[in-house]
């Protein structure tokens, strides 16, 4: 038993490291910190820092251009990604359609959409929920009907993260009414810019713009844009998903989120002694932190499998209920550290050469709106109570 | 034993009940909380007009209750509509404090809906802790001159006054030795801003504003805290207001939402979870019944009861909240739908007066001084 990563491995993080201190603009490290709203460029940015680096395609194998990193090389990559406070790299194209194409899509998709992800041409966004179909992904009803060398599309798409950007978007549409609901499914890649295409937006609890509908009206597609078979979407679809819940814990974001949140319970005071030696707050930050040990060593467990090639069966679903869980509760007592101050919204703050006084905390003027904003992180990507589903049904078998 | 309301309480609730659900559609509050005047002023006086106002006043001060339960009652209406008229932040809290000080015109004029006052009591670093006073007030020719901050003072926006508290004697966490003063507003610099869950707040700066004593020098404490104490019972009832409304939507939702060609409700892990959540809810309106039936107490067997009262609805409140969208999914993270909007004050009620932690520390001290 070694629970530490090797020489090679630790020395992998120290160069990671020197370089992410360097090439991470600082105003881009501080809105991530502060978690303010990031803008579509403030998203480009660090993914052509990374793309210059050839660190962007980090998870795809080398004879996509990527890395041919292992997953322990991957997750320290990520980690430091998170201590730093960088941009989240968006899965959509690099992390979702990428792994997709390049094992069920042609050559020529290969050749043509993989470097677009990759130097911004494209921004991907995800087409599968539906307003009927959200667990249950299968009951989609998109409908694209084919005529001559055209597929005719026809539906509705929901909770289409950051879609309001994007140029295109991957969908599971429904190619045929026969036999399983499964079976009828087809992966379509669609350009945003088609004629019938209507992106309407979701504003959500905390009064942002993530999340967006996209309408489809008579919208044509052309064939080569099919990937792999038609009605052999589901297969791609869960593959694709597999990818989707990798890092899934988050345990990096979740630990720099910690160290905020103390520092914070440090410099909050009543009676004139700080937050943090308040028996009951201490008690809860404690509670959350060993949860997050304990975690940590849970995923490295899983990644110590995967690095020897096994593939994680119902613990990646118990990363997602633990990742989601811990990093809730760590938005739950970041929000009650700041007291009163919390119910205060003061985005004036963010603005650049702002000098004036502050209601929350320098830095924390958006923990409320991130606290309802994370609630959504136990509902996406298979909600917590599928995963439980899935964990029941993989071990208990009934 | 009785748990009934009486019959005059009854005609309040149904009262409030059929004004609101006829005249206060939810759209028009979600808009005034993020406008800058925060709330709907013709609402505000319209509530006053059906007699809310007067019901949280007792007959010698001009109203027709004042009681505990009547305070209850009404609050618990206006949480079932997410009222955010600033009725307990502009009547119920300075107004006894206005009326202990013989400033009946005032008080007349607060239960009419024609004047608003404000407590500004809370202070930067103070974390809910009204004893942390570090505003200071100075005699200075017939009145005293204050200088400090306070923080999160809820609809301060264009009140006739506001009502501030200073230390004139003592240290920055003594309880004896705070005074309260009646402030102009001209005297104030305010900061303003809309809050989380829809509504105004300000951060007040004095620097030698002219103040006029309102009761003994030195001797605010126990009014700050039957301050307190009526706010908690205002949000707990609140809350209790809320957390069956959002309980309504989410029954009707697990009853109506179809996923896997069955409603949602079928599911059992949803409903035990579901069950959870109404338990909780009773918790929380027994905690705001004990609340209300102790406001008639002392002071001191009071207290314990409204620190359990605060922490009981911290605690079912974020529970409520969490559980509900979460139950909904996706559809209860959005601002078009009201759920959100339920939750967000819900949550928020924990901010105002103490939060869980704060009350159950409370708690414990209290019971250990018993």
């Amino acid at each position: 038993m070694d629970l530490n990563f090797t020489q090679e491995e630790l020395a992998f993080r120290d160069e990671v490291r020197a370089w992410m201190a360097e090439a991470l603009p600082k105003e881009l490290a501080t809105k991530v910190r502060n978690e303010a709203p990031l803008s579509k460029d403030d998203m480009l940015q660090w993914q052509l820092i990374l793309n210059d680096k050839g660190w962007l395609t980090y998870t795809w194998p080398t004879e996509f251009g990527g890395t041919g990193w292992g997953p322990v090389k991957q997750f320290i990559f990520e980690e430091e990604m998170a201590y730093a406070c960088a941009p989240r790299i968006l899965p959509f194209g690099l992390r979702m359609l990428g792994p997709v194409l390049m094992k069920f899509g042609s050559k020529e998709q290969q050749d043509y959409y993989l470097p677009r992800m990759c130097d911004g041409t494209h921004w991907w966004c995800q087409g599968y929920s539906e307003p009927g179909a959200g667990s249950d992904l299968a009951s989609l009803k998109t409908a694209a009907v084919r005529e001559g060398d055209h597929y005719i599309v026809n539906g509705q798409k929901t909770w289409t993260t950051l879609g309001q950007h994007a140029d295109m978007i991957f969908c599971l549409v429904r190619t045929s009414n026969e036999g399983k609901r499964q079976e009828g499914i087809s992966f379509l890649l669609i350009d945003m810019k088609t004629p019938g295409i209507e992106v309407r937006p979701i504003q959500t609890i905390d009064g942002g713009h993530e999340v967006n509908e996209v309408w489809f009206t008579d919208v044509k597609v052309p064939v080569e844009n099919l990937v792999g078979e038609q009605d052999k979407g589901w297969t791609y679809a869960k593959y694709l998903l597999t990818h989707e819940r990798t890092n899934i814990a988050g345990v990096g974001k979740s630990n720099q989120m910690l160290d905020r949140l103390k520092d914070l319970a440090a410099t909050q005071k009543r009676n004139g002694k700080p937050l943090a030696e308040d028996p009951f707050f201490a008690a809860r930050v404690a509670k959350v932190e060993i949860e997050l040990m304990n975690m940590e060593v849970t995923n490295n467990r899983v990644l110590s499998q995967a690095e020897a090639g096994g593939a994680p069966g119902a613990e990646s679903s118990m990363l997602k209920i633990l990742g989601t869980e811990i990093a809730q509760e760590i938005d739950d007592l970041t929000r009650r550290a700041l007291g009163s101050s919390a119910l205060a919204l003061t985005p004036e703050v963010d603005e650049p050469g702002y000098n004036g006084d502050f209601v929350t905390p320098e830095g924390f003027g958006h923990a409320s709106e991130s606290y309802f904003n994370h609630r959504k992180t136990t509902i996406y990507g298979g909600s917590n109570e599928i995963q439980k589903n899935i964990i029941t049904k993989m071990i208990v078998g009934l | 034993m009785d748990f009934t309301h009486t019959e005059t309480r009854r005609m309040l609730a149904d009262t409030i009940d059929r004004y609101l659900r006829d005249k206060y559609p939810l759209a028009a509050r979600v808009e005034a909380g993020n406008s800058e005047q925060g709330f709907q002023p013709a609402q505000y006086e319209a509530l006053a007009e059906l007699g809310v106002i007067a019901a949280l006043f007792p007959e010698d001060q001009g109203g027709f209750g004042g009681e505990g339960f009547d305070i209850s009652v009404a609050f618990e209406e206006m949480g079932k509509k997410l009222v955010n008229e600033p009725v307990m932040e502009n009547a119920l809290i300075p107004g006894p404090i206005l009326a202990a000080a013989g400033m009946d015109e005032a008080v007349e004029n607060i239960i009419a809906g024609g004047a608003r006052y404000a407590l500004a009591a809370e202070e930067p670093q103070a974390l809910y802790d009204l004893s942390h006073v570090e505003t200071t007030a100075e005699k200075s020719g017939d009145g005293y001159s204050l200088s400090g901050k306070k923080t999160v003072v809820r609809a301060a926006n264009g009140c006739d006054g506001y009502i501030v508290s200073a230390r004139t004697s003592g240290g920055t966490n003594d309880t004896d030795g705070i005074s309260l003063f009646l402030v102009a507003p001209d005297q104030v610099s305010a900061r303003d801003y809309t809050t989380v869950d829809g509504g105004r707040a300000s951060e007040l700066t004095l620097e030698g504003a002219e103040g006029t004593l309102l009761g003994d020098e030195g001797g605010a404490w126990p009014a700050l805290q039957a301050a307190s104490d009526r706010a908690i019972l205002a949000l707990g009832s609140e809350a209790l207001g809320i957390m069956q409304t959002i309980a309504a939507m989410t029954i009707e939702y697990l009853r109506t939402r179809k996923q896997f060609g069955v409603v949602i409700g079928k599911f059992q892990a949803l409903q035990h979870r579901t069950a959870e959540m109404l338990i909780e809810i009773e918790q929380t309106r027994s905690a705001v019944i004990n609340a209300a039936n102790a406001m008639a107490l002392g002071a001191e067997e009071r207290a314990r009861i409204m620190a359990a009262t605060k922490y009981t609805i911290g605690k079912a409140g974020r529970r409520v909240a969490e559980e509900s969208i979460q139950l909904h999914g996706g559809i209860g993270m959005t601002w078009e739908y009201d759920l959100g909007h339920f939750a967000k004050r819900l949550i928020m009620i924990d901010h105002e007066w103490g939060d869980q932690d704060f009350h159950l520390s409370r708690f414990v001290a209290l019971g250990r001084a018993a």
